[in-house]
């Protein structure tokens, strides 16, 4: 029996599973990992079932210290893991020391990665799951997200650890980028839509919205045509409905909605898809591809397939050493502009700039600013706060410094790699934290 | 008229069975008893299943039960159902401490309606509302049989907290806040049943299909009950009869 203490929750980090099955007639909604392959891939790198309980981190992640030997698997987004300050092998069973620490510098790529623990995260069973829903505290950790201070159970392991080393061979590694084709099956209830609503829902290309979250991805984008008018009688919904409000915009149900809805339905995204859709950063394009049911049925297959790669040893699990990901950490330095620990992805400015600028990492909308110019400021300190996906997050400064221009208010609304707060040019550079 | 179900996907790993388009005790009869047989069957493959007012949405896994097959299992499944021996009728009785502290809005669902606030608790208790299937919230019973006498618009401003049990009137509708909650229904009174819990197996009290009947109690009679919830020795009072074919 062993244990993670959490250090900072991150933006929003949640013990999750596969998800509750059975208590849907309940009205209790599924839950479980927003990318369910992640989470299997996850488990099988160390050697757990696929319905163990894994952390879901979410684009800012948690700090976290490992309270035994254990193998630890990272999956999904790339956030910037690091272990002990070095950087993290990604989709690779990893052995680590107790007391190691995993810390994330921020956001390259894709929004929610997961963490297994050879044993799995040992919360209580709720109705068949560990999955957390944090609207009806249910579930997971004290039915809410991690945060500091917070001593999270790991289960015993089920056999041998797995050989460190083992991995997903680096071709079949995802990359999620920010435009996203999303393929859906059409229907239910497609024929509550005009002609030139299938059209447009099918031809355009929609925003993924900042009030996005567990629930529900929602876009932006052309409206849809209703035949009719929006409302149904409420029926059944599913992971990857896609309906469509008064309003013409489609939202995508996520792994937390509500059991039924009121709202037409115009497609539903194929299962392999919504874990794509899961690796979606507001702001992101998304366009809706049609396929056939029969298709989709290929492509899960493809999905497992691409699962079991992960259990034939291959040529590149050679080097059981290989701990951190040192190619990974070349990258790493050759960007030069690498997001910062528990904050909304921050991006420092390139040295062609010649400046220090923190940037967001993300588009939201600017809550608070806590300095101003002229003001030293620490490590880590907070230096605004950002509302996006319905959350106020803490940007926190990328190192020592004394501030030089503040270049939002609150109430700003800001995009991606919008210039927030620059640092005082004319002070000597705090090296120690640099990203090489 | 119940016509054939029409069975449409949900996406790779869900079909939904359509019997209508209305909310209609015929139709949600049906979609409970082809949930029934499906439960009682247990065909492997199938998930689980989610009755709602005029489908049911069947989740399966299509790596171990092809679409056909299942198309074929739900086919004969309801083709079985006017055979099907008729369920029986369950009511649960839910006691109500109706007004006062405990239902802040009576007094204006009563005025709305030129009724006294007794005619109003009168109206409301002398009906056995279906559930016609459970949403929005774990545990919320959507009910169908609310007298149009009573049924009164939302609140212009939702409450930031209803409280667990509370017994509320949105237009046509009658319901139950089984955890706390936002909310925007008019309030007449508050039951002291745990209606969710996760520590019981099943963790609600009556499932879609079951009939609710409110029992008016004294506030008396209420901190009584709340008392033997608490304890674990409370128990609802279950009627159970045979009902006559469709």
């Amino acid at each position: 029996m062993t244990w993670i203490d959490v250090l900072d929750g991150g933006m929003l980090t949640t013990v999750q599973d596969l998800g509750r099955v059975g208590s849907q007639k309940y009205g209790v909604p599924e839950s479980g990992a927003m990318d369910g392959l992640a989470l299997r891939a996850a488990n099988r790198l160390v050697g757990n079932a696929d319905s163990a309980a894994c952390l879901e981190m979410t684009l800012a992640g948690p700090e976290l210290r490992l309270g035994a030997p254990v193998v630890i698997a990272l999956t999904g987004a790339d956030l910037g893991a690091l272990v002990n300050g070095r950087p993290a092998a990604r989709w690779q069973a990893v052995s680590v020391e107790a007391d190691t620490v995993l810390t994330f510098r921020g956001v390259r790529d894709g929004m929610r990665a997961y963490l297994a623990v050879n044993g799995g995260i040992d919360v209580p069973l709720v109705l068949g799951s560990r999955s957390t829903f944090t609207r009806s505290a249910l579930g997971g950790f004290e039915g809410r997200a991690l945060c500091a201070g917070d001593r999270i159970p790991v289960g015993a392991a089920p056999g041998p650890p797995r050989r460190p080393g083992r991995l997903l061979p680096r071709h079949a590694v995802p990359v999620y980028g920010h435009a996203h084709s999303v393929r859906v099956v059409m229907g239910p209830q497609d024929d509550a839509f005009t002609d030139e609503g299938i059209r447009t829902f099918l031809a355009e290309t929609y925003t993924l919205s900042t009030q996005s979250d567990r629930i529900g991805c929602r876009l932006s984008g052309p409206r849809i045509a209703h035949r009719t008018g929006a409302d149904i009688v409420s029926d059944g919904t599913t992971l990857g409905s896609v309906q469509v409000t008064g309003d013409g915009l489609p939202i995508v149900l996520m792994a937390d909605r509500g059991t039924t809805g009121g709202y037409a339905k115009i497609a539903t995204v194929t299962s392999v898809d919504v874990s794509r859709l899961a690796q979606a950063m507001p702001g992101d394009r998304i366009t809706f591809v049609r396929i056939g049911l029969d298709e989709a049925h290929a492509l899960l297959r493809g999905a497992h397939a691409w699962l079991d790669a992960i259990r034939r040893p291959g040529a590149e699990e050679e080097d059981p050493a290989a701990i951190y990901d040192e190619d990974s950490g070349a990258t790493l330095a050759a960007e030069g502009c690498v997001g910062l620990a528990s904050a909304l992805g921050v991006r420092r400015a390139t040295r062609a700039s010649g400046r220090d600028m923190v940037r967001a990492g993300m588009p939201g909308v600017v809550v608070s600013v806590a300095v101003g110019p002229g003001d030293e400021v620490a490590e880590r300190q907070t230096l605004l706060v950002i509302e996006a996906m319905k959350m106020h997050s803490p940007l926190r400064s990328p190192r020592a410094g004394r501030v030089g221009r503040v270049l939002v208010t609150p109430g700003a609304l800001v995009e991606a790699g919008t210039d927030l707060i620059e640092f005082d040019s004319t002070q000597a550079r705090d090296d120690e934290h640099d990203d090489r | 008229m119940i016509t054939p179900p029409r069975v449409l996907p949900a996406g790779d790993r869900a079909l939904v069975v359509e019997y209508g388009a209305t909310i209609d005790e015929r139709v949600n009869a049906r979609v409970r008893g082809l949930a029934a047989m499906l439960n009682a069957a247990a065909p492997p493959g199938i998930i689980e299943t989610v009755p709602t007012y005029r489908s049911l949405m069947v989740h399966y896994d299509p790596l171990r039960l092809a679409v056909s097959d299942l198309e074929s299992i739900l086919r004969a499944a309801d083709a079985g159902l006017a055979a099907e021996a008729v369920p029986e009728r369950r009511t649960i009785e839910m006691p109500v401490v109706y007004g006062g502290e405990f239902g802040p809005d009576l007094a204006d669902v009563a005025a709305h309606h030129g009724l006294s606030e007794d005619d109003v608790v009168a109206i409301h208790a002398a009906t056995d509302y279906l559930i016609f299937m459970m949403g929005f919230m774990p545990g919320f019973p959507y009910l169908g049989g609310l007298s149009p006498r009573i049924a009164t618009p939302r609140l212009s401003t939702p409450r930031s907290v209803v409280p667990a049990g509370s017994v509320g009137i949105a237009g046509q509708q009658t319901g139950i806040y089984p955890t706390d909650s936002p909310g925007g229904w008019r309030l007449i009174g508050r039951t002291p049943v745990r209606l969710f819990d996760t520590a019981r197996t099943p963790p609600v009290l009556f499932e879609a299909g079951d009939y609710l009947r409110f029992i008016p109690v004294s506030a008396r009679e209420s901190a009584e009950i709340r008392r033997n919830v608490a304890s674990g020795a409370f128990a609802p009072v279950i009627r159970v009869e045979r009902t006559h074919p469709r």
